[in-house]
């Protein structure tokens, strides 16, 4: 049972701001962390691996600094942590990002079967859930998102059978595997990680895979090979008191009648 | 439990744990230091003065790669009232010249590079695990008892570097549970405000800083001090004060922060800046008396945790990178010698008592038990003299000598000769 879990490091968004001059994220200082949604993935796939005595193989994408996220992955327990790195990768939107990782992923599996691929559901900086079905689509994969249980994996038969959280309520699916798993918060609670493998993660030799390493198509990656760019990042317009209709207290039939046509004037209430 | 024995453990990645963890890896002994905070220095609190000359004796050059905020070139001393304020400055523009005098800091960052520095000579850091106890082996400590599941780890030494609530030094009766008059209480916020503005209020040019420290009205006149220190993109502001103090006088913190905030000269500094963050923390101000126990078998204590806290010079991180360095020279000549009991750790203490630390601990080691029975030197005094050139300043008709008279009688009214006579003998000894 191999499952490889494809992370991301992010910056700390309960600590992020916004710089008021110019209006950009200010990341300056501000402590990375593993993307919360990617750590239920990381859990899952260690239970895996204690059920059917596996293995787990970290892999992420991003600069130099990234390896933080690996070692910390590793010391939950995985056995193996990838970072694609290079200068060639940078300003890759979630379409080239998807093709690098599965680039990285092909030469995962060509070295030795992966049965399971486990995303977050989506990374807290960007929200676009686009990367873990991107994977999936290039792999020709089984791509369940939104998991929030696993009820079961079978190994003889090679099928899972997988909770998503809907939005009113739950769906239960059984698919073949190999398959991509996106997952929510729900799907389990993160282990407390032992002494000793909290020390093998901090001493953790990362495997750093560059350009050079995959077979890459150049067009496909970095900036010239992101269709879409950010244009800009601002926080929401800060909200602007309400209206307070007076005289409530004196008279409060009349302030009752100002509320009502004000409400029927923007349709909120009928006029009858 | 781990199976590898290492060399030391620092428990604490404050600024006394990573200067010792730094001194042995560099050595190139096997050190794992534990945090029990995300981050290093994701717990940790100070006001934001940071020397430079301590500071380069562990990291030469530092301040060329560190993070830090601005250089101080001018330090203030403000005697507040309810509406005045006599302020004393001094600026040298000497400090504004490589290499410097001292900087502002944000501990958070400031301590995260610093533990860098520490994992990059060799040492392990180990985050988000906190030490329970020691384990001991008859009298001699050998290793330490972490929260996580196998989190026995051995080691030939343990540096205790946990900070001022020496929860585990208390447990291992290193000193007794630290009373509220030994402790001080201090609340910072950061507020940011855009670089050009702060350089136009506080008269600075690029990267220059300036430090304010505020007295008098600032703690109502219980022992402490406020502050407001430059950053490059933000103001620290804080406020702390005794804990016995604040319990007598039924004050929070918090409140005596919003206090100084809204006074008028202090809110005009602030004006139109955001708070960015919000920090409290204790401060050993034990003084000399309440130094515990420096080491025993197979221990030392440095930093917050052994009390080294001078805080008349509002220095401690300082005394907590020096303490942490000569623990970790003292290690490192107990490898040497093979031998990591307490008749060779002593000469730790021996170092400590021939540098600045010991010297400067015991220089003042009255001075907190006197102005803490004394508190007319933050209540009436800063009044008085506040009061005194309001009346000499004002001018209304009323002959000079007529103005001076009426001063004195209202320093009368306060105090008597006798006793300001006292006073500032009293004063005079402890702080000579």
């Amino acid at each position: 049972m191999h499952s490889v879990v494809c992370v991301k490091q992010v910056p700390d968004t309960s600590e992020v701001g916004i710089d008021p001059e110019t209006n950009t994220i200010i990341r300056e200082g501000v402590p990375s962390i593993i993307n919360p949604y990617d750590l239920h993935g990381i859990e899952a796939a260690l239970h895996l691996k204690d059920e059917f005595d596996g293995k787990v193989t970290i892999l992420t994408m991003g600069p130099p600094q990234a390896e933080a996220a690996i070692k910390r992955a590793l010391s939950f327990g995985a056995d193996r942590g990838i970072l694609l790195s290079d200068r060639a990768f940078a300003g890759s939107d979630t379409l080239a990002t998807s093709y690098i990782i599965t680039q990285a992923l092909k030469r995962i599996i060509d070295e030795e079967r992966v049965d399971i691929i486990f995303c977050g559901k989506q990374a807290i900086d960007g929200d676009t859930a686009q990367v873990g079905p991107g994977i999936a689509a290039r792999l020709g994969w089984n791509q369940l998102t939104y998991v929030v249980g696993i009820n079961e994996v079978n190994i003889d038969n090679n099928e899972v059978r997988i909770s998503r959280k809907l939005e009113s309520g739950k769906e239960i699916i059984k698919a073949e595997l190999p398959a991509l798993l996106t997952v929510v918060k729900g799907l389990n609670e993160i282990r407390y990680a032992s002494l000793p493998d909290m020390i093998r993660g901090a001493r953790a030799e990362i495997e750093v895979w560059g350009e050079g390493d995959l077979e890459l198509d150049e067009s496909k990656i970095g900036l010239s090979g992101s269709p879409t760019q950010v244009g800009r990042i601002f926080p929401p317009p800060e909200r602007e008191g309400g209206e307070i209709i007076p005289g409530g207290k004196e008279d409060p039939k009349g302030a009752a009648r100002v509320l009502a046509e004000k409400l029927i004037g923007k349709e909120v209430i009928p006029n009858k | 439990m781990v199976e590898e024995k290492f060399d030391a453990i620092v428990i604490g990645a404050g600024p006394s744990g990573l200067a010792a963890g730094y001194t042995m890896a560099k050595a190139g002994m096997n050190v794992i230091i534990f945090e029990r905070g995300d981050y290093p220095g994701s717990k940790n609190v100070m006001g934001g003065v940071l020397y430079r000359d301590p500071t380069e004796e562990l990291i030469s050059g530092f301040w060329e790669e560190a993070p830090v905020e601005r250089y101080i070139i001018q330090q203030d001393i403000w005697v507040l009232d309810d509406d005045s304020v006599i302020t004393m400055g001094y600026q040298d523009n000497k400090f504004a010249k490589k290499p410097y005098n001292n900087f502002t800091v944000l501990r958070a960052k400031f301590d995260r590079w610093f533990a860098k520095k520490a994992e990059e000579a060799g040492a392990l850091l180990i985050t988000e695990t906190v030490v329970e106890d020691l384990i001991y082996d008859d009298k001699r400590v050998v290793g330490v008892q972490t929260g996580r599941k196998d989190g026995e780890v051995k080691a030939d030494v343990v540096i205790l570097a946990e900070g001022v609530n020496s929860l585990i030094g208390e447990q291992a009766g290193l000193h007794p549970k630290i009373p509220p008059e030994h402790l001080a209480v201090a609340v910072k916020e950061v507020i940011s405000l855009p670089r050009e503005t702060i350089e136009a209020r506080f008269n600075l040019n690029g990267d220059e800083g300036k430090t304010i420290e505020l007295v008098g009205k600032a703690t109502e006149g219980m022992m402490g001090t406020a502050f407001i220190y430059t950053n490059e993109k933000s103001l620290s502001v804080g406020v702390g004060a005794l804990l016995s103090d604040m319990v007598d006088a039924n004050m929070n913190p918090n409140d005596l922060l919003e206090e100084l905030k809204s006074h008028p000269t202090v809110a005009k500094l602030l004006q139109g800046g955001e708070t960015k963050e919000y920090l409290a923390h204790l401060i050993p101000e034990g003084g000399y008396h309440a130094i515990p126990e420096l080491y025993r078998d197979g221990l030392m204590v440095v930093g917050d945790a052994a009390m080294l806290v001078n805080g008349y010079h509002r220095e401690g991180s300082n005394l907590a990178m020096i303490s942490g360095k000569l623990a970790g020279e003292t290690a490192i000549e107990a490898k040497e010698a093979g031998d990591f009991s307490m008749d060779m750790l002593s000469s730790y203490k021996e170092k400590l008592d021939d540098s600045f630390i010991m010297k400067d601990m015991y220089k003042y080691k009255d001075a907190s038990a006197f102005f803490a029975t004394n508190p007319h030197f933050f209540e009436i005094y800063p009044k008085l003299a506040n009061e005194a050139l309001h009346e000499l300043l004002v001018v209304d008709g009323k002959p000079k000598r007529q103005k001076q008279r009426k001063i004195l009688e209202k320093v009368k009214d306060k105090r008597s000769y006798f006793g300001i006579a006292k006073d500032l003998f009293n004063a005079w000894r402890v702080m000579r």
